[in-house]
């Protein structure tokens, strides 16, 4: 049985890499919002996982609208990112674990998850990103990585019930998994931020602490919204929530414990947040 | 609004805001195809070089070279632009996702970005936003 060390959510906004580059992380627009990563880097030096799996969505990099899969698990030994078009950096490659890809995939379909598996994968920063953030100084990333993606670009998308079944689906496929390996769960995107339409700009303090208090302890109160309500309450954008649904229930249904959450208006366009929860 | 998305649609529409659903993707593919070739610099620059040869290559509507000709973001999405792909054309023209804030609210780039910064004035006094820091 895989060790869950415990789940990492993070906003994934692509001016953060850009900040990076910049070395802005001390400048006053970016201090508060880098200042949520050191606790989270010190938690990560503790608990040392070997394997992350990763639940993200795909900016138009991997995936286009001529195949949109609902959800996509990665079965490659290794996830190259690539140009996306808008100035960042490329970033450095992932090694897969394809083993564990392929149980993963096994218990889903065992469990009613008719899911799509890729043996070839570009991530994009929605995944590289969050590792930036907590491995700033790593030549090669010290996880091994199982991206899962999830649609939140065309509707319909999948509830925010379907995706935190999903999650708990792949927590039992790590019960069931005979390795040792330490698992760190992450979930990416959000929080409330609408890019598009005269609305855009719209962020929703109210419905980002309802997740942020509710996430660990009650993750089925954030079921009660379909996910046209939670791009309604968090913006089309804000629906990234999905990702951190699912990975919350990857963690599993024991208890868990805060380790440490940061809350910051505005980076670019969004109301940006990461959190840690370990099992209690 | 198309009628196929009107139809699929079983809910109030949200103020200011078009959710991409199955009629707009359908509507937009073409737009959303050539904005997805702009992850390859080289297509960046045939776009650059001719605009109107390249817009032509990926079968435009009307509707749509219009909307790309006058930089009109909000056309664009009436004509089934999603902002996950228009975002590679914005970056051809040098406009950041403030930039396209400002293009679609009327705003001022200024005015948008203090909007930004002023919804920080809606985080209720008494919300827990950061914790843990003494570990770091």
């Amino acid at each position: 049985m895989a060790d869950i060390v415990g789940g990492y959510f993070t906003s994934h906004v692509p001016g953060i890499g850009g900040a990076i580059v910049r070395g802005d992380q001390q400048q006053p627009y970016w201090k508060p919002f880098f200042d949520g990563y050191p606790p989270i880097r010190a938690w990560l030096a503790e608990a040392q996982p070997d394997v992350a799996v990763v639940f993200y969505n795909d900016h138009g990099l991997n995936f286009f609208l001529d195949k949109m899969p609902t959800f996509a698990v990665g079965a490659a030994a290794s996830y190259d990112n690539a140009d996306e078009g808008w100035g960042l950096p490329v970033y450095k490659s992932f090694t897969g674990h394809p083993e564990l890809s392929w149980h993963i995939i096994e218990e889903l379909v065992a469990s009613e998850f008719d899911i799509t598996t890729c043996q070839k994968m570009l991530v994009d920063h929605a995944l590289s990103i969050p590792f930036e953030l907590v491995y700033p100084d790593a030549p090669a990333w010290p996880i091994r990585l199982v991206p899962i993606a999830i649609n939140t670009v065309q509707y319909p998308l999948p509830s925010p019930k379907r995706c935190l079944a999903l999650g708990r689906a792949v927590a039992k496929a790590l019960r069931s998994w005979t390795g040792a390996e330490r698992v760190l769960v992450v979930g990416t995107g959000g929080l409330s931020h609408q890019l598009d339409g005269p609305r855009a700009g719209f962020m929703n303090p109210d419905y980002d602490r309802f997740c942020l208090d509710h996430l660990a302890a009650d993750p089925d109160a954030l079921t009660r919204h379909s996910a046209e309500d939670v791009a309604e309450l968090a913006g089309t954008q804000g629906v990234e929530i999905l990702n951190w649904i699912a990975a919350r229930g990857a963690l599993g249904d024991g208890p868990l414990s805060e380790v440490t959450r940061n809350y910051h208006i505005p980076i670019s366009n969004t109301a940006a947040a990461s959190l840690v929860l370990e099992p209690a | 609004m198309t009628m196929a998305s009107a139809e699929v649609r079983r809910r109030p529409p949200i103020p200011g805001t078009t959710l991409f659903d199955g009629g707009m993707a359908r509507r937009g593919f073409a737009l959303n195809a050539m904005c997805y070739s702009f992850n390859d610099a080289a297509s960046r620059e045939a776009f650059r070089a001719d605009e109107d040869g390249y817009c032509r290559k990926f079968a435009l509507t009307p509707e749509q070279r219009k909307a790309v000709a006058d930089r009109d973001v909000l056309a664009m999405i009436e004509a089934g632009g999603n902002v996950y792909y228009l975002a590679k054309l914005a970056g051809i023209f040098g406009l950041n996702v403030q930039d396209l804030g400002s293009l679609q609210t009327g705003m001022s780039l200024d005015d948008f970005k203090a909007h930004l910064v002023a919804q920080r004035a809606k985080i209720a006094p008494d919300m827990v936003v950061s914790t843990g820091m003494e570990n770091a």
